[in-house]
């Protein structure tokens, strides 16, 4: 199958298989006017299987939802056919706007106008809890 | 000086000490701090019921000379019209010089506090959060025991849901030697958040168990807590757990001499009154703690007081 490269755009790559249609949808690309790739289940040496998303447009990545979903994700910028910039992901500390809180005894469910804020309590499970109530994500 | 008391764990060891040391001397000298507040009016805001917290901050505040303004029932306020809790607290700060507030929603004060421009003072968020209990507790702790380290400290009853028991754990877990008995039915055990985290340390010590009795003599502090209707979704649970532990007279016989019975109250089945005689009974005396440690936290708090 043959994904024509881009000339000026984003290229997520090592996105775990299976978690691209999740980063798809928490950095909104279906708003986009441009095309968008979404490429699962490719071979990858490293990683065995891997999905890839290629954005034919400059756009501002949200990392810190990127980091949340997936931090094994790399991604690229590209300027006239050339990787110009590369970046690896990590957790975020702090994810602001991202996920919103299951629990319904949080103020989040009612109050209209609070940023839905997240701190990582535990990196090594990549857990998150919800600054008003605790509550646990993951 | 402290600009908001969301969770016990915005004040430090030593603020703690200093609130302590300052309820001491208010005990000692009640005249002494009669008109420290005059002209000063604290709003209390209790979205949900309540006798002992909002009382005692009341008549924590008019012992100070301040003034009291505030609602007991959210139905007498535009919390009923679906005014926001922003909207709320920008408008009572416009009345008053600081703000206790009591919400069913968990994180409401912290809500609250991010759009406050006077302080707050988190009054019990539904099951997260109690932080002025847990001062009245450790204050109490404190006068009982003289010491907060190397204690064994029974935590019995709702652990789910009970907030000042989460925010107990969170205090004494910073104290050395201090061991956690954790006493509840398997539906109503600490959530994971307390245990992975107050408890989650490399020093502190717990152990969770469904049986008060025999854990009894080990104890030094017994935490009793009511099972929280309102916090149930379901009536059937609530139904079927709420007589988990009756602490009895007979129970005590084999507890140490020195053995500390505290609860937030209210109470309803959990303590029989027959052991309301007993001299290791503290609960009562806890409730006064209560109004005491609260009139150190607002003078604090205003800025009157280190």
């Amino acid at each position: 199958m043959n994904i024509d490269s881009i000339r000026n755009g984003i290229v997520i790559d090592h996105i775990q298989a299976g978690n691209s249609m999740r980063i798809y949808q928490l950095l909104r690309l279906d708003r986009l006017e441009c095309s968008v790739a979404i490429i699962k289940n490719c071979k990858s040496r490293k990683m065995g299987r891997k999905d890839i998303i290629k954005i034919d447009e400059d756009f501002d990545v949200n990392l810190d939802a990127l980091g949340f979903v997936d931090p094994t994700v790399t991604v690229s910028v590209i300027r006239d056919g050339q990787t110009v910039g590369k970046r690896k992901i990590s957790p975020p500390e702090r994810i602001v706007n991202v996920i919103r809180c299951n629990n319904p005894r949080c103020i989040t469910t009612t109050e209209p106008g609070l940023d839905h804020v997240f701190h990582l309590t535990d990196a090594s499970r990549r857990q998150y809890r919800c600054a008003y109530c605790d509550a646990a994500r993951q | 000086m402290i600009n908001r008391l969301n969770d016990i764990n915005d004040l430090t060891s030593a603020q703690i000490e200093r609130l302590i040391a300052l309820a001491e001397d208010i005990l000692a000298d009640r005249a002494k701090y009669q008109d420290i507040l005059n002209h000063r009016t604290l709003a209390t805001l209790f979205f949900e019921p309540s006798t002992r917290t909002r009382l005692s901050f009341e008549a924590a505040m008019l012992e100070l000379g301040g003034n009291v303004i505030g609602f007991a029932d959210p139905n007498s306020s535009s919390a009923t019209k679906g005014e926001s809790v922003a909207d709320t607290i920008r408008t009572v700060a416009c009345y008053s010089d600081i703000i206790v507030m009591r919400h069913p929603k968990e994180g409401a004060p912290l809500a609250a506090a991010l759009r406050s421009p006077i302080p707050i003072i988190n009054a019990g968020d539904g099951g997260h959060h109690h932080p002025t209990q847990t001062l009245a507790d450790l204050f109490t702790i404190r006068r009982e025991k003289g010491r907060f380290d190397g204690l064994c400290i029974g935590l019995c009853g709702d652990l789910k849901f009970g907030r000042t028991v989460h925010s107990l754990i969170h205090a004494m877990s910073r104290y050395d030697n201090v061991r956690f008995i954790l006493i509840s039915p398997e539906e109503l055990r600490a959530p994971d958040y307390i245990l992975e985290g107050a408890l989650g340390g490399p020093n502190a010590a717990y152990r969770e168990t469904d049986s008060l009795e025999s854990v009894m003599p080990e104890l030094d502090v017994l935490y009793m807590t009511r099972v929280q209707r309102e916090r149930f979704f379901n009536e059937a649970d609530y139904v079927r757990l709420k007589d988990s532990y009756i602490l009895t007279r007979r129970m005590l016989e084999r507890a140490k001499d020195s053995l500390s019975i505290l609860h937030p109250l209210p109470r309803v089945n959990e303590i029989a009154v027959e052991v309301d005689d007993d001299p290791r009974a503290c609960y009562f005396k806890q409730t006064y703690y209560g109004k005491i440690i609260r009139k150190a936290l607002l003078a604090a708090m205003l800025g009157v007081c280190e």
